[in-house]
């Protein structure tokens, strides 16, 4: 009786006794939630134009966030000195045209020779491109855990009766920011629906005259894009070192959650994620010995799959012979 | 001129159903048979043991275990640490719990075990397919490697949190624990690869093989043509996970002698997928070639590096990690078929030698 108390009803109990926690709780789900959708939404943007899966995406934000930091030490970025913000700018535009020249690099050499392989073989070849560029990014920039401020107020403060922190407030607005963008640039522009037609069918949009070459091009610029933001908001949360990559493994059942193939299901798959992981991990955690976040997102979209096979957003998989 | 085939004459059912049809095959294989056997147990100094030979031969079964699953049924797991893990704890709770059974059992009986983790995990591959699955499979990956680090009864309550190999004996022989010599550890795992080897080969080009195969090459087609999808795949994980269950049992027992979960992290899992797709995806040989490319390959650039350009260590690190991913690359849009396929062009190769024309 007594696991079944504390299974069932000690954790509702306590969510309704401590409404304030618990909305804290579910706040910092969300946050979290934000930073899986922003990796999450790299993977899909790459799996929907080119049907590989990328493993590399969180390595891309570590890469990234290496690459800013460089920038902003190059400039006179020090401990104590911090940068004028046009002089940020100026290192965050470097940063995304490293990051578009990447795309480049990796279209020609990796994925051009690889057309028409096997999808696993492709998979293969992005988690050779990820240790690559950890290795590269450490040689260029170095190993140690860096520090990330490019300057936006990281003060708490309290909104009827709940702490909240300014960071994660910008976060969650540049991800909602770059995810409008985003739908505007697919849905409006002739790059965009050039896109959705290579997503749609690479054989047709070929024949109708899309250059799939330089779509890929664009749709991994666009995913070390977001790569690059995830790495910088995640990076000045926690320092830019070698765990950043990992959340590449937060974001992969978010993905099975959403659905590959789609991107409000990535946001959604996200936030479901980081609400879920926090709820269990603070409220049933304690009952199992603890650190359950390892592995509870991937029993949840497990079974969530069992259900329904394409994900929350998926397109219907539709088979035949 | 000396690999050709031509009057070698197949005159009965045995002949045309042998493992290796061609005269010269066999001939090849019977000597390096002979040669582990006879030849390598007499090489004294135990890095050779220690730092290539035991780690190859275990990675290599392992990496056969994956084949069946990946190459041969078309599975994409990621879960190999945790069923190696799974592998480990069983033996060692067999070992601890019933002193008295005899180790070579007690290798097999951990297999089953992790025969069994393996089925459970493999369900939902009836409903789930292609990268869904192997995201899936992930779940166990990381629920196995928590549970065995978080639940004391399987490490024995002990205060480190590590399993210990306690010594064991099976014929005479010391074959577990600090005290026994790498030699006959080596024997032990070579008799062992051997007889699960000649098994897989058996399996994958009988019945069993072929329905996997379908399954591979077109589920729906396969369930048309009679094969039943939910035996097929489960006894596809089922023996996948026997073969890595033994292995992640002579991996703990028989190498590194004491382990924490630390030796069973996802990068194992990549690994072992590096392997069979290097070596070959569905092919033996290839589980072979792929363990000793992706063994060997860390172990000569870390001599390279540290020992001939002098780098500092970390640094060199960094460069291996740049060169091993490269060459990952590299070698996929070379032959992305793997070594096992290099293998038979050099044989198609060596047919017409010196006279291809």
């Amino acid at each position: 009786m007594d696991v079944l108390y504390a299974v069932f009803i000690a954790p509702f109990v306590d969510m309704a006794t401590a409404p304030i926690f618990f909305a804290e709780v579910i706040i910092g789900g969300l946050i979290a939630g934000v930073m899986y959708s922003l990796v999450a939404l790299g993977f899909v943007l790459i799996f929907k134009a080119s049907g590989v899966f990328n493993f590399a995406q969180g390595v891309l934000a570590l890469f990234a966030g290496l690459t800013l930091v460089g920038l902003m030490e190059f400039m006179g970025q020090t401990s104590t000195q911090q940068l004028p913000w046009y002089l940020i700018a100026l290192a965050i535009i470097g940063t995304a045209a490293v990051m578009v020249a990447l795309a480049f690099a990796i279209e020609r050499i990796v994925l051009r020779p690889l057309v028409n392989q096997e999808q696993i073989i492709l998979f293969m070849s992005t988690i050779g491109l990820a240790l690559f560029l950890e290795g590269f990014g450490d040689v260029l920039w170095g190993s140690d855990v860096k520090a990330l401020d490019i300057g936006i107020p990281d003060a708490s403060f309290e909104w009827g009766g709940i702490l909240l922190n300014q960071f994660d407030l910008v976060a969650a607005a540049t991800a909602a920011v770059l995810v409008a963008v985003l739908a505007v640039f697919f849905q409006k522009t002739r790059v965009g629906r050039a896109l959705r037609a290579v997503a749609d069918d690479h054989q047709a949009a070929l024949s109708v005259g899309i250059p799939l070459k330089s779509i890929w091009v664009i749709v991994w610029s666009v995913a070390g894009i977001v790569a690059m933001v995830a790495g910088i908001m995640w990076g000045a949360k926690s320092g830019v070192q070698f765990s950043l990559s990992l959340i590449a493994l937060k974001a992969l059942p978010v993905l099975i959650l959403g659905g590959f193939t789609s991107v409000p299901g990535a946001i959604v798959g996200g936030l479901i994620i980081g609400v879920g992981e926090k709820i269990a991990e603070i409220y049933w955690g304690p009952l199992i010995g603890g650190a359950i976040e390892n592995w509870f997102a991937y029993m949840l979209a497990m079974v969530f799959l069992l259900f329904r096979p394409q994900g929350l957003f998926g397109e219907k998989i539709i088979e035949r012979v | 001129m000396l690999y050709r085939e031509a009057g070698q004459f197949k005159a009965s059912y045995a002949a045309d159903q042998a493992i290796f049809p061609i005269t010269q095959d066999r001939v090849a294989v019977i000597a390096v048979l002979l040669i582990a056997y006879l030849g390598v147990p007499f090489i004294q100094g135990d890095y050779w043991f220690e730092a290539i030979l035991l780690p190859l031969l275990i990675f290599a079964l392992a990496a056969i275990g994956l084949n069946i699953l990946t190459g041969y049924c078309g599975q994409i797991s990621l879960g190999t640490g945790g069923f190696l893990a799974v592998g480990a704890y069983s033996t060692y709770k067999l070992m601890t719990a019933f002193p008295d059974l005899n180790i070579l059992l007690i290798f097999i009986l951990a297999g089953l075990i992790t025969a069994g983790v393996g089925i459970l995990f493999g369900l939902p591959s009836l409903r789930i397919k292609g990268f869904y699955l192997a995201v899936a499979t992930l779940a166990a990956q990381f629920f196995l490697v928590w549970l065995f680090n978080k639940v004391p009864w399987f490490y024995n309550y002990h205060p480190s949190g590590n399993i210990e190999a306690p010594p064991r004996e099976a014929f005479g022989f010391l074959i577990t624990g600090a005290e026994a010599t790498p030699q006959v550890r080596y024997v032990v795992i070579l008799i062992f690869v051997t007889l699960l080897t000649l098994a897989a080969k058996n399996l994958v080009r009988g019945r069993i093989g072929r329905s996997w195969m379908a399954i591979r090459d077109m589920d729906i087609a396969a369930e048309i043509i009679g094969i039943r999808p939910l035996q097929t795949k489960l006894l596809a994980f089922a023996i996948s996970s026997f073969y890595i269950g033994v292995a992640g049992a002579m991996m703990f027992s028989m190498w590194l002698g004491s382990v924490e979960t630390e030796a069973f992290q996802l990068f194992v899992s990549f690994d072992v997928l590096f392997m069979i797709i290097i070596g070959g995806l569905g092919s033996l040989l290839g589980s072979f070639l792929g363990a000793g490319f992706i063994l060997l390959l860390p172990i000569v650039l870390t001599n390279l590096f540290v020992g001939g350009l002098g780098f500092t260590a970390n640094f060199a690190k960094h460069v291996e990690f740049m060169l091993f991913g490269g060459l990952i690359i590299f070698f996929l849009i070379v032959e992305p078929h793997g070594l096992a396929r290099l293998w038979q062009i050099t044989k198609e190769k060596l047919r017409l030698w010196p006279f291809p024309h």
